[in-house]
C-alpha cells in the first residue's frame, strides 16, 4: 500500500520547543516535505538564524550552519558559493532579516545569491519576549511599544514590506508571500517554497518566500485567536501572492521584458 | 632551477601567498592601507574560478568567511583596524564554532577613524580575543614582505590544525612597502581533504548530519566545550611560540619589538653595538601565544628590557607579565601613525645605559 501522508524524512519526529500554535513548526514541515519530494535531504543545508528558530537544527534532519544575529544571508552566501550544487535555505525572522540584518539581506538579494530565503514574518521579536519588530503593525502592542506602535508621535517608524522592497532589486528572481494561518494558505505557501527551491536548483537568482506566521505567545492570544488576528490584520497589510516572478518558467505576463 | 625572487608590495604578497595556500574564498571591504590586497584578490581569485566578493561591510565579509569555513573551504578576509573592530563579533562566532579562517589586519592608527599611517595599537584587540567570550586566536606578526607571505601561507594550515582562526597582524608599512619575495609552492584547493566537521557532501562522506553552531544553553556543556578549547590553547602554547633573537646573549638591555618596530629596533641595535653598547633584540613572531617563558629565562639572567612599540604601550604589559618583577622593563613608543626612528630608539637605550 502506498503511504499517502506521513512524517517527512527530513524532519525528526521529536517534540519541538515551539509554543502551541506557533507558525515555525508548520513552516519547518513544509520545507521538509518539499525537500523530501525533491529528493534533496542529503544535499540540503539550512542557515538557521538567531531567533526562536535557532532550534531549527535540532529538528531538521540535514546539515546546518548557525551564524550571528542578522548575518544569516552573509553566511548563506559563503556556504552557497562553496557548494553551488547544494540546496541552501537561509531561514530568518523579521528581527534578524529586517532590523539587524538589513544590509546583509539587501546585498545578498542584489548580488542575486542563488539560495532561498524563508522569511518568517510574525510581526514581533519572539525569542526575546515580544519587542517591536520592523514588521510590527501600526497600533500593535509590544513590550517596547506598550501603547502600540506609533510611527508619528513616538517616532517608531512604519511596518516594512520587505518583499515589495526587495522586488526593486534586479538580483531578485522570485519573491512570494504566503501565510500559515489556514490550510489553504499553508498549501499555497508550500507551492511557493517548491517553486523557489526548484529555481535555486536550476541556478537562477535570488529567491525568497515571506511567510506570515503566528506568535500567539507574544501576541498574547490563544492559538485560535492568533490565526484570525493574522487574517484580519496582517494579510490586509501584507498582501499575499507572488510579488515578483522573473524565473525562466514564469507565466508570460510576469516574464522579464526583453 | 633557482628560486624566482619577485619584487612585490606586502599587500600583494599576502594575497598571492593566500592563493598559493589554496584559499578558495576571499571576502573584503575597502579600507586603506590594505586596498591593494582586496584588488589583488579580485584580479586573481575570479580569474582562477575561485570566490571573490566585495562585501557590503566588514561585518558581512567575516560572516561570509564563517559560511565558507563551515563548508571546510580555506577562506580569508582582510581589513585594517576599524574594520577589524567590526569583524570581532564574527571572529568570536568562528571561535565558538571551532572554525578555521584567516584574518589579515594591515593595521593603522586609532582610536576611532584615527589615521591611515602604520600603527601597533591593535595589539590588545588581537591578542586578547577581541570579541566577546573566552577565547584566543593565533596571532602572527611579520616584519617583512617575505615573512608576510610565509606567515599568511602557513596561517591556513595552522588554523586547520588547531581549528582556531589565525590573525596575521601586519601594519601599513609592511602592507605598502616593496621588497623581494620568494613565493611558496602553490597548493591546488581541489587536492585538500574534505573536513569531517564541515557541512555539505553528507552522502559522499558517509556521515551523520553536521551542525555548525556556537550556541549551547546548558552551562555544564558550554563549560566543557570551552575547557576543551582551552586544552587546545595549551597545546598551541607548547608547539607554536615563535620568536627571533639577535645578539641577546651578552646584552644588558634587550629590545622587545615586533613587525615594523622590530626593524627600527634592529637599526638602533646596530648603532649601539658600533658604540660598544651591549644591546640585543627579542622579536616575538607569534604575539599569541606570546613567548613568556623565553623572556622569563632572559630576565632571570638579569637582562633588562625595552619594549619598543608604535602605540602608547600594549605589548609591554606582556613583557612585564613575563618578567614578573625579576628585572626592569622600560617602554618607548610613538603613536598616531608615527614610526620611531632608529636614532631616537638608540638615544633612549643609550640614556637607559647611562651613556
Ligand atoms: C547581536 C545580538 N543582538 C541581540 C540579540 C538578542 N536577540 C535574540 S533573538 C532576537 C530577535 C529575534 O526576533 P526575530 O528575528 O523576529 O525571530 P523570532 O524569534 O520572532 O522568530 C534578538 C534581538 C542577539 N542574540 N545578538
Ligand atoms: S515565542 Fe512566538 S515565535 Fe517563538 S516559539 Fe513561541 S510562538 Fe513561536
Ligand atoms: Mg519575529
Amino acid at each position: 500500500m502506498e503511504l499517502a501522508y506521513g512524517h517527512p524524512k527530513s524532519l525528526k519526529s521529536i517534540q519541538t520547543k515551539y509554543c502551541p500554535g506557533c507558525g515555525h513548526g508548520v513552516i519547518h514541515r513544509l520545507i521538509a516535505e518539499v525537500i523530501d519530494e525533491m529528493g534533496l535531504q542529503t544535499k540540503s543545508i539550512i542557515t538557521n538564524p538567531v531567533g526562536c528558530s535557532i532550534w531549527a537544527d535540532l529538528y531538521f534532519d540535514f546539515d546546518s550552519v548557525q551564524p550571528a544575529h542578522g548575518r544569516t544571508p552573509a553566511a548563506a552566501t559563503g556556504v552557497k558559493r562553496m557548494l553551488p550544487d547544494h540546496l541552501v535555505i537561509c531561514y530568518q525572522g523579521d528581527g534578524d532579516l529586517a532590523a539587524i540584518g538589513t544590509a546583509e539581506i539587501i546585498h545578498a538579494a542584489n548580488r542575486g545569491e542563488k539560495f532561498t530565503v524563508i522569511f518568517v514574518n510574525n510581526a514581533i521579536y519572539g525569542m526575546t519576549g515580544g519587542q517591536m519588530a520592523p514588521t510590527t503593525l501600526i497600533g500593535q502592542h509590544a513590550t517596547t511599544a506598550p501603547e502600540g506602535r506609533d510611527p508619528i508621535n513616538a517616532g517608531m517608524g512604519y511596518p516594512i514590506r520587505v518583499s515589495e522592497m526587495l522586488a526593486t532589486l534586479e538580483g531578485t528572481r522570485y519573491l512570494a508571500r504566503g501565510a500559515v494561518n489556514n490550510p489553504v494558505n499553508v498549501r499555497k505557501t508550500k507551492q511557493y517554497i517548491r517553486k523557489a527551491f526548484e529555481a535555486q536548483m536550476r541556478g537562477e537568482g535570488f529567491t525568497m518566500v515571506e511567510i506570515l506566521s503566528q506568535c500567539p505567545t507574544n501576541w498574547q492570544m490563544k492559538p485560535l485567536e492568533s490565526v484570525s488576528w493574522l487574517e484580519q490584520n496582517m494579510i490586509t497589510f501584507y498582501q499575499l501572492g507572488e510579488i515578483k516572478n522573473t524565473l525562466s518558467d514564469a507565466p508570460a505576463s510576469q516574464a522579464p521584458k526583453a | 632551477m633557482a628560486e624566482e625572487i619577485r619584487l612585490m608590495k606586502g599587500n600583494e604578497a599576502i594575497g598571492e601567498a593566500a592563493i598559493r595556500a589554496g584559499c578558495r574564498a576571499y571576502f573584503g571591504y575597502p579600507i586603506t592601507p590594505q586596498n591593494e590586497l582586496t584588488a589583488y584578490m579580485a584580479r586573481h581569485m575570479i580569474a582562477k574560478g575561485r570566490t571573490f566578493i566585495q562585501a557590503e561591510s566588514e561585518v558581512a565579509a567575516i560572516n561570509m568567511v564563517y559560511g565558507a569555513a563551515a563548508t571546510g573551504a580555506r577562506a580569508m578576509t582582510s581589513s585594517s583596524s576599524p574594520g577589524i573592530s567590526l569583524k570581532q563579533e564574527g571572529i568570536s562566532y568562528l571561535c565558538g564554532a571551532d572554525l578555521p579562517a584567516v584574518v589579515v589586519n594591515v593595521a593603522r592608527s586609532g582610536p576611532g577613524l584615527g589615521g591611515i599611517s602604520p600603527s601597533q595599537g591593535d595589539y590588545f584587540q588581537s591578542t586578547r580575543g577581541g570579541g566577546h567570550g573566552d577565547y584566543y586566536t593565533i596571532v602572527l606578526a611579520p616584519k617583512s614582505v617575505q615573512e608576510a607571505a610565509d606567515l599568511t601561507y602557513e596561517a591556513f594550515s595552522l588554523s586547520e590544525k588547531y581549528r582556531v582562526p589565525v590573525l596575521v597582524l601586519a601594519d601599513g608599512l609592511i602592507g605598502q612597502m616593496m621588497e623581494g619575495v620568494v613565493l611558496p609552492e602553490p597548493i591546488d584547493p581541489a587536492t585538500l581533504p574534505r573536513k569531517p566537521y564541515a557541512v555539505g557532501h553528507a552522502q559522499e562522506m558517509g556521515r551523520d548530519y553536521n551542525h555548525v553552531s556556537s550556541i549551547n544553553l546548558v552551562p555544564d556543556e558550554l563549560e566543557a566545550k570551552n575547557r576543551e578549547r582551552f586544552q587546545r590553547y595549551e597545546v598551541i602554547k607548547k608547539e607554536l611560540c615563535r620568536y627571533e633573537e639577535i645578539e641577546v646573549e651578552d646584552a644588558d638591555i634587550v629590545f622587545v619589538a615586533y613587525g615594523t618596530s622590530a626593524r627600527v629596533s634592529h637599526g638602533a641595535l646596530m648603532m649601539a653595538r658600533e658604540r660598544g653598547l651591549k644591546v640585543g633584540l627579542f622579536r616575538p613572531i607569534t604575539l599569541w601565544p606570546f613567548p613568556y617563558a623565553r623572556i622569563a629565562e632572559l630576565a632571570a639572567q638579569g637582562k633588562r628590557f625595552l619594549s619598543v612599540e608604535m602605540s602608547m604601550g600594549q605589548m609591554v604589559e606582556d613583557v612585564r607579565l613575563a618578567v614578573n618583577g625579576k628585572s626592569e622593563v622600560y617602554f618607548y613608543g610613538r603613536c598616531g601613525g608615527n614610526i620611531p626612528s632608529q636614532e631616537e630608539v638608540f638615544a633612549e637605550v643609550a640614556r637607559l645605559l647611562g651613556k
